[in-house]
């Protein structure tokens, strides 16, 4: 793995980051809207507001300065690292996100491995059975999955799970089952899109030439399914991550409002609606920075699952010298399963995700 | 009307020693009095029995615990049980009665009030509440300035506090000032230790908050619960509570539940005990499972539109005039819950000096289109009516949940105002009205004190209708600031209210009610005079 590779990742990583930044700045700028005016009329109720004490509270916030200066101010301030404290709730935005993750990171888990586990189950079913309709019933399932309102979904299930049989408790983080109904929510469309990706990468697999020789000495479906072909397409789904990871941030906004829990996804709506700007952009910057580090992590790892990009890439960079992520473009290109491919149809497939 | 769960018990305690002759609020508390009862027929005798957490499903996170600061209902309620405050108000009868105050004394001219303490008084850390504790509360939030949302508009023009001796707090204003004595019974006028006044007002509102009441706060985790527990060594409760002693329940713990569908089920079910903010097409399936529904107006302002003298159309009295004339407050009943009531004066009736203005507010679309005829509004191809080529149609930006309004909107263009109506954030919303560029602004104001009034369209004060300069309603409202007497004030406030809507600079609609749900484990839920609740009492059965 070579430094330079790596650096020039890391300087494409910050740039994510500032770009990021930047665009949440101004559009928060630019909402109708005063901070300072929300923060003193809490209550909505009408009340008199004191002009001296709302400009000693601008000044507090830099809000009275120029638009570039405030720009710079609150840059220089995120570069190092002081990411400022929330205005509703004044404590460190920091500390607000640290609280927030744990309940998320656990929901998004668990609705992970569940998606993965379903995902795997019926791209696999769907290329292994010999009956047309069920495939093409298997194959429906994801534009179904991705369609269903995340929102509606998780009231059903709370209306049956919940109320009418009381299973499961139906608001809070407080109790271990409290997490399974949200985890199923929010792996609905997480597992639909892993399922779609799968199969199509799991069709490329099963028409190539390794496969009909496997077939030919006598391995059976399933097995030369589950131990030749799916390695293979389970690959263009790691590249993924990235995408799985922000649909999960996308869906815990919603499935955390639906099921009263705390966490990232709540965290972030309340801070939008009571415009508390160093607080929102320290989710956008958080999610930004965990955005890239996952993307990051995908391609080193990469190389490191498949062979055939790791021998590519010695050879490559001793003859040309070109970064690894031109050569991983040009071997995914001959590579047998088509990553290429892959990637244009998990794109498409969030921005199905993205409706729902 | 006023509708609370509990049986509406009389007050049992002793009355306390009063060395100022107590004014008795003749008017507001027989109408009061009169429209009181109880939601749940419960028996009368049942022994309240302690322990339990009680569980509230609440619709938002409360951001901030620090009822100094905070003057949402959210956290309204929760200051509410963790601090105690020098006087109480009967909800039933509006006065004003003994708490951590055994009596105080008032001038005449209402500039000086002095209030002796009760003794054996202790914060949740241990610590003795004295004249002192008094003095540096009302300091820290005089010094709090914009941040004490409500506790600057009740200590305006505080000059000095003194402290002759432990059980002695004197207070001088540099004007009259008759609404302090009520102000003295909310909690945004409570008492926190000295160590949490030396806290930043950041610490605070994350909780870390001691006061003297009969909750202590145990966590508050944002977007998740806040939890209550109960101080044991408590025994200092207002004269109007029914027992004495710590509080019946073991603890309290709000949850915020977002979705109103979710709080609902969680009702039904049995998972929580309390929905805070119950929806109107859930109280029918409430009220068949045998639930308990607690309802009591919030006292003040009521929901109105408030023209503003600015605007191009505002500015001209007889479109003020023809809205008041043009809304059908007793259609607006069919869309509204049937705990909440179609306003009846620019106050709502749960507030002390309320009188009903009804007449004033009676549907006239006739009489609103022949106003505007006459002012030279004429009706347009479309309906609208046109003044020299200027349409008379105006935007309403608000963020309540107000769904009325639509049905506000239908009447209005009956008579030919085009009211068109755009929903947005709190956070839009307030800002735009800072601008003060719109015709016209909606909201409520809620205070169990006619000061409300002075407070929303006084000249000097808020001037919701951004009026130039004083007129007589300015002064009617002065006078009520050097009185203590509640006929007089009755008076001159129903005086300041009929000139309110006859100017047009009130156009009363709904009054604002609060409907929770309760489970049938609940007993005792009450609301305090501002209709907020007051969990002392309250108790939990062991059925659910």
């Amino acid at each position: 793995m070579s430094l330079r590779y790596l650096a020039s990742r890391l300087a494409q990583g910050l740039l994510v980051l500032w770009i990021a930044f930047t665009f949440s700045f101004f559009l928060l700028y630019w909402l109708p809207g005063d901070p300072v005016i929300t923060m003193l009329g809490a209550g909505g109720e009408l009340q008199s507001f004191d002009p001296a004490e709302v400009a000693r509270l601008r000044a507090e916030f830099n809000l009275d300065q120029p638009l570039p200066i405030q720009y710079l101010l609150a840059l220089l301030a995120v570069v190092r690292l002081d990411f400022g404290t929330s205005i509703q709730a004044g404590t460190p935005v920091t500390e607000a996100i640290a609280a927030a993750l744990p309940p998320t990171l656990a929901l998004a888990a668990l609705a992970l491995g569940l998606a993965l586990a379903v995902g795997i189950v019926i791209a696999v079913a769907a290329t292994l059975t010999r009956r047309p309709w069920l495939r093409d019933t298997l194959a429906a399932l994801p534009g179904l999955g991705v369609a269903l309102p995340t929102f509606w979904v998780g009231l059903m299930l709370l209306q049956v799970f919940s109320f009418r049989f009381p299973l499961f408790p139906a608001v809070g983080t407080g109790s271990p089952a409290a997490i399974v109904l949200p985890a199923v929510t929010l792996a609905i469309p997480l597992s639909a899109i892993i399922a779609q990706v799968l199969f199509r990468s799991l069709q490329n697999a099963w028409i190539q030439p390794f496969v009909t020789t496997f077939h030919a000495s006598g391995y059976t479906r399933l097995r030369l399914l589950l131990r030749q072909a799916l390695p293979v397409a389970l690959l263009p789904a790691l590249t993924m991550g990235g995408v799985l990871f922000g649909q999960a941030l996308a869906g815990s906004v919603v499935v955390e409002n639906v099921f009263s829990r705390q966490g990232l996804g709540r965290l972030a709506q309340t801070a939008v609606t009571g415009q508390d700007i160093p607080l929102v952009q320290g989710i956008v910057l958080f999610a930004a920075a965990v955005f890239v580090l996952v993307n990051l992590i995908t391609d080193l790892l990469y190389p490191l699952l498949d062979p055939r990009l790791r021998a590519a890439r010695r050879k490559f960079e001793s003859t040309t010298g070109h970064t690894l992520a031109e050569a991983a473009d040009r071997e995914n290109a001959t590579a047998g399963v088509n990553p290429a491919g892959s990637t244009a149809e998990s794109a498409s497939t969030t921005t199905e995700g993205g409706r729902s | 009307m006023t509708t609370i769960s509990s049986p509406a018990a009389p007050t049992r305690s002793p009355q306390r020693r009063s060395h100022f002759a107590l004014a008795v609020l003749a008017a507001g508390s027989l109408l009061l009095a009169g429209c009181s009862g109880s939601a749940q027929a419960e028996d009368e005798d049942a022994t309240p029995q302690d322990g339990g957490t009680l569980k509230i499903a609440y619709d938002v996170d409360p951001t901030c615990l620090d009822g100094q600061q905070q003057g949402t209902n959210v956290t309204l309620n929760v200051t509410r049980q963790i601090t105690d405050s020098l006087t109480d108000q009967d909800p039933e009868t509006q006065e004003i009665k003994p708490w951590l105050a055994e009596s105080w004394d008032v001038s005449d001219d209402a500039k000086t009030f002095t209030f002796h303490l009760r003794d054996g008084v202790k914060f949740q850390d241990g610590t003795d509440f004295t004249s002192a504790s008094v003095k540096e509360n009302f300091e820290a939030i005089q010094d709090l300035g914009a941040k004490a949302s409500l506790g600057q508009t009740y200590l305006d023009g505080l000059k000095s506090i003194e402290t002759p001796d432990k059980q002695t707090v004197t207070f001088t204003f540099d004007k009259s000032n008759a609404q302090f004595l009520q102000a003295t019974s909310t909690m945004s006028l409570g008492f926190y230790s000295s160590d949490t006044l030396a806290k930043s007002p950041e610490e605070r509102c994350t909780g870390d908050i001691v006061g003297t009441g009969p909750f202590q706060v145990k966590s508050f985790e944002h977007n998740k619960s806040i939890e209550l527990a109960r101080f044991d060594d408590y025994d200092w409760p207002s004269s109007i509570a029914e027992h004495e002693g710590p509080a019946h329940l073991d603890g309290i713990e709000f949850s915020i539940v977002p979705e109103a569908s979710v709080r609902n089920g969680s009702l039904l079910s049995g998972q929580v005990d309390v929905d805070f903010s119950v929806q109107s097409q859930d109280e029918k399936t409430l009220e068949a499972q045998g639930l308990g529904i607690a309802s009591r107006p919030n006292p003040g302002v009521v929901y109105n539109l408030v023209p503003k003298l600015t605007g191009n159309i505002a500015k001209d009295k007889s479109v003020r005039q023809a809205l008041v004339k043009g809304i059908d407050r007793d259609q607006l009943q069919s869309v509204i819950s049937q705990h909440q009531a179609p306003a009846t004066s620019v106050l709502a009736k749960s507030t002390p000096e309320y009188e009903d203005l009804s007449d004033l507010l009676a549907y006239d679309p006739d009489g609103a289109k022949r106003l505007l005829d006459d002012a030279g509004w004429k009706p347009g191809d479309d309906g609208i009516r046109v003044k020299n080529g200027k349409k008379l149609s105006t935007t309403l930006t608000y963020w309540q949940d107000a769904p009325f309004l639509e049905l506000v909107q239908q009447q209005l263009r009956e008579i030919g105002f085009d009211l068109k109506l755009e929903k947005k954030t709190t956070a839009e919303v307030t800002a735009q009205q800072a601008e003060g560029k719109e015709e016209l602004t909606f909201g409520n104001l809620t205070r169990a004190d006619g000061d409300v009034l002075r407070n929303y369209f006084g000249v000097d004060e808020q001037n919701g209708n951004a009026r130039k300069k004083k007129e007589k309603l300015d002064d009617i409202l002065a006078r009520t600031t050097s009185t203590l007497d509640e006929k007089e004030r009755t008076a001159d406030f129903t005086k300041a209210a009929k000139i309110l809507i006859d100017e047009g600079y009130s156009i009363p609609i709904v009054e604002l009610s609060g409907v929770i749900g309760t489970g049938k484990n609940v007993h005792d839920f009450k609301y305090e005079a501002s209709s907020r609740f007051q969990l002392y009492d309250t108790w939990l059965d062991g059925e659910r």
